[in-house]
């Protein structure tokens, strides 16, 4: 062979050759074949969100992830699940392995504020299939019970109307000092029933007409109503809410809940175009605004939360959270007007 | 210092006229070059995790700038890939020439390819280094996007390599190397300070070598692809180191030698405009880059990655007007006041472009400094990716999770000091010497003194960016 033709394979071979070992060594790692892995690229809403968005598995079947980021650090979770949430980073891959026993649509998310639209990065899990274990088996003789309706459709509120507070505290009231009172609050005003169907505005005007406080100021009124909101939400409740809003609203409505978090000037009528959303964008609301909060019942939070603002900038978390973690995160945010400090 | 041949070394001479080490190392670099825009391309949009970023803008970027520019001067040009593909269209093999059985010329295609190479001269108009100056500030104004953006490098390395092919395909010879390339220029530049230079060792020999196939070539190699005749080299400038006249010269009369530091300063022939601008363009991309990329102004990095925008555009117009108007306008006053100071009766125009050599070591300072803080910085991101070039999750060689560490971080600043305050230092003694080749000592102090303070000014300003 002579020193040219040895030159010229030897060219073929490292421009040809190296490229296609690469490429020939993705495609058949072991572990590591495209059918026994998805791989989901994750970038910010603006620049396409989940890629791929939607998937489908059936149940039973584990469902192998391959996350990765193409721009900033992102967060991976399924919703309505107790799972910790994934860090996905850019350039690095972070793997997982999923099963879902039960057929239905699964939303996965970003749990990192990665971007202003950062809560349109969503993605929809499909479970085909009977549920896994029931293969063999013969069928229920009844039919599984259907799951009831969220508390703030059965009551049929319209929680787009407004709400304002008829009445409100000239200060912040203090569910230690309505304990202080030593007075007993009517056990019907304290039921859950009663309690998350009613805002702290209506319970104030059902306490103040009450005999039982007529020797008492507005204000001593205020911190009764403080008292039973506290009664109603447990240390443990208010801390996962408090980690809840953390994650989730305080980039909009602030940690203070002041309606002045670092998204929020994002979201400003003027700076958002509001025919990209075909509704009217509004400021996040202020938690901290007494009309507004304390003519709100928990159900009508509670509706808030899971149907979202319908257009208006605030995104709906039904899919993602879990009943017990909506009705903590309802919980927190009465820490935004009362004292919820521990009872003596 | 007296010029010693290497040469003379055993083993060097045979070694360098041997095609294949050259080629090896070629061919390589060709298919790490070929990989960096697939990985641009294909790869992960993540800069720090892509081997086109990380290995040419870090990696490839640290060997040039700290190790072959200032030690090998063109010694990265004598293996560079890109002008490759061109020549082995233009020259119809890929090793060496071959004698053409049909009696044409040696190193000349035949067939279908000798009607592809035009093989004409270069534009007489642009036998300069315009419009490597004008392709250097072109990419320049994009630098921040390049340097960070995978799919943006692999476009610039795919446009090196496309203009190359057409320039070889067009012109005679390395045309793109010679007139285009935006690498090539400032590496040309700064190979005046290098300690090695490739020249004839008798000047009489080649007078009276009729054939002269050293730009003619001969079956040994292919005539000078720099368009350079040896005999008449000066200063390392336009000399490619590509060796070929090491293999063509039938006389033995080609030395690579070991000299000083900055050894063709001392010539005074051959300075020009385009070159002295050249110095004014590397030095002012210093400054831009180390204020825009490692400056706490955000709004400088914002308008300087806003790729069109209304800032970008004003970025982009302030970059050119500060390195093609302002710093040489200032340094055109400070020559100007120098004159006025010696008394000196010398053209000023003639008086500028030699006195623009003296940026030559400030300007390569400055480049070494800025290389420093970044390259250090960001060299452990070689380890990742070594392992998983184009971030898809691999880790071929198990090195896929080895964390982000900036490597002497204690010892970086007082470098970047020692450089900085070396080069005004060899700036101003620069100054000097060109001034002594006309003046008498005490009238080139003078004449030297303002150019010397706009070289402190120049190392004051990087030495607050860089060093705080």
């Amino acid at each position: 062979m002579n020193a040219e033709r040895t030159a010229r394979l030897f060219v073929i071979g490292l421009l040809l050759g190296l490229p296609l070992a690469l490429f020939l060594a993705r495609w058949f790692a072991p572990g590591d074949a495209p059918g026994q892995a998805i791989e989901i690229h994750a970038r910010m809403a603006e620049a396409g969100g989940w890629t791929p968005a939607d998937l489908t598995v059936a149940a039973g079947e584990p469902l192998h992830l391959r996350l990765t980021s193409d721009d900033v650090v992102h967060g991976f979770a399924i919703g309505q699940s107790a799972a910790p949430p994934l860090d996905v980073e850019p350039g690095k891959v972070v793997e997982t392995t999923l099963a879902f026993d039960r057929p239905g649509k699964y939303v996965f998310y970003c749990t990192r504020w990665c971007g202003p639209d950062h809560w349109r990065m969503r993605g929809t899990i499909e479970v085909l299939g009977e549920s896994a274990g029931t293969h063999n088996e013969a069928p229920p003789k009844e039919a599984p019970p259907k799951e009831a309706p969220p508390l703030y459709v059965s009551l049929g509120i319209d929680i787009d109307s407004p709400h304002p507070a008829a009445v409100i505290p000239d200060q912040r009231p203090s569910a230690a000092r309505g304990a202080a009172l030593g007075i007993s609050i009517p056990a019907n005003l304290l039921s859950l029933e009663y309690f998350r169907s009613h805002s702290p505005a209506a319970v104030w005007q059902t306490l103040r007409a009450a005999s039982l406080t007529k020797d008492l100021s507005d204000e001593q009124v205020w911190d009764l109503v403080a008292l039973a909101w506290r009664l109603n939400a447990g240390p443990q409740s208010l801390a996962e809410g408090g980690q809840l809003f953390a994650q989730n609203c305080a980039a909009c409505h602030g940690e203070s809940g002041g309606g002045d978090g670092v998204m929020a000037a994002l979201l400003k009528p003027e700076v958002h175009s509001t025919e990209e959303f075909g509704h009217d964008i509004q400021a996040p609301v202020d938690f901290t605004d007494s009309a507004i909060l304390l003519g709100a019942s928990p159900a009508l939070l509670q509706g808030k939360i899971l149907r979202g603002g319908m257009g208006t900038g605030m995104p709906y978390f039904g899919p993602l959270l879990t009943e017990a973690q909506t009705w903590a995160l309802v919980d927190y945010l009465w820490t935004f007007q009362f004292e919820m400090e521990e009872l003596p | 210092m007296i010029p010693y041949d290497l040469t003379q070394l055993p083993l060097v001479k045979p070694a360098l006229q041997s095609r294949w080490p050259q080629f090896i190392l070629r061919a390589v670099a060709l298919a790490g070059f070929g990989f960096a825009i697939l990985a641009g391309l294909f790869g992960t949009p993540v800069g720090s995790r892509n081997f086109g970023i990380v290995f040419v803008w870090i990696a490839w970027w640290a060997l040039l700038m700290l190790i072959a520019v200032p030690l090998l001067g063109r010694g990265w040009c004598s293996i560079c890939p890109i002008p490759m593909p061109g020549e082995w269209l233009q020259q119809g093999n890929i090793l060496k020439p071959t004698g053409q059985p049909t009696g044409q010329p040696i190193g000349q295609p035949t067939g279908r390819l000798r009607k592809l190479v035009l093989g004409r001269r270069w534009p007489k108009a642009w036998r300069n280094i315009w419009l490597q100056n004008g392709a250097f500030a072109l990419v320049a104004l994009f630098s921040t996007v390049v340097l960070t953006q995978p799919r943006a490098t692999a476009f610039v390395l795919g446009g090196f390599l496309v203009v190359a092919i057409g320039a070889s395909l067009v012109f005679e010879r390395r045309a793109f190397c010679r007139y285009l390339c935006p690498v090539g220029g400032f590496i040309g530049l700064y190979s005046q300070l290098a300690p090695v230079e490739l020249r004839v060792k008798d000047t009489a020999v080649c007078a009276a070598h009729t054939e002269k196939t050293c730009y003619t070539g001969s079956a040994a190699g292919y005539g000078c692809p720099w368009q350079v005749y040896p005999g008449s080299l000066v200063k390392n400038t336009y000399c490619g180191a590509c060796l070929e006249c090491l293999r063509t010269c039938p006389h033995d009369n080609i030395a690579i030698n070991l000299r000083s530091f900055g050894a063709d300063l001392a010539n005074p022939s051959g300075r020009k405009l385009d070159e002295a601008y050249k110095g004014f363009i590397m030095l002012g991309s210093a400054l831009v880059y180390a204020a825009v990329l490692l400056g706490p102004w955000g709004f400088l990095k914002s308008a300087a990655y806003g790729v069109g925008s209304l800032p970008w555009m004003v970025y982009a117009s302030a970059f050119i007007l500060f390195v093609f108007g302002l710093l040489p306008g200032l340094f055109y006053l400070a020559v100007a006041a120098g004159r006025r100071l010696a008394g000196s009766g010398l053209n000023l125009r003639r008086e500028f472009i030699a006195y623009a050599y003296a940026l030559v070591p400030l300007g390569l300072a400055a480049w070494i400094a800025f290389s420093l803080s970044f390259v250090f910085t960001n060299l452990s991101y070689i380890w990742s990716t070594l392992s998983d070039p184009l971030g898809w999750g691999w880790n071929l060689i198990g090195t896929a999770g080895v964390a982000w560490t900036p490597y002497l971080s204690g010892i970086i600043p007082a470098a970047q000091a020692l450089v900085l305050l070396g080069g005004v230092g060899w700036a101003s003694r620069t100054a000097r010497r060109i001034a002594r080749e006309n003046l008498s000592p005490r009238a080139a102090r003078r004449q030297a003194l303002p150019v010397a303070a706009f070289c402190f000014l120049v190392i004051f300003l990087l030495m607050v960016l860089l060093v705080g």
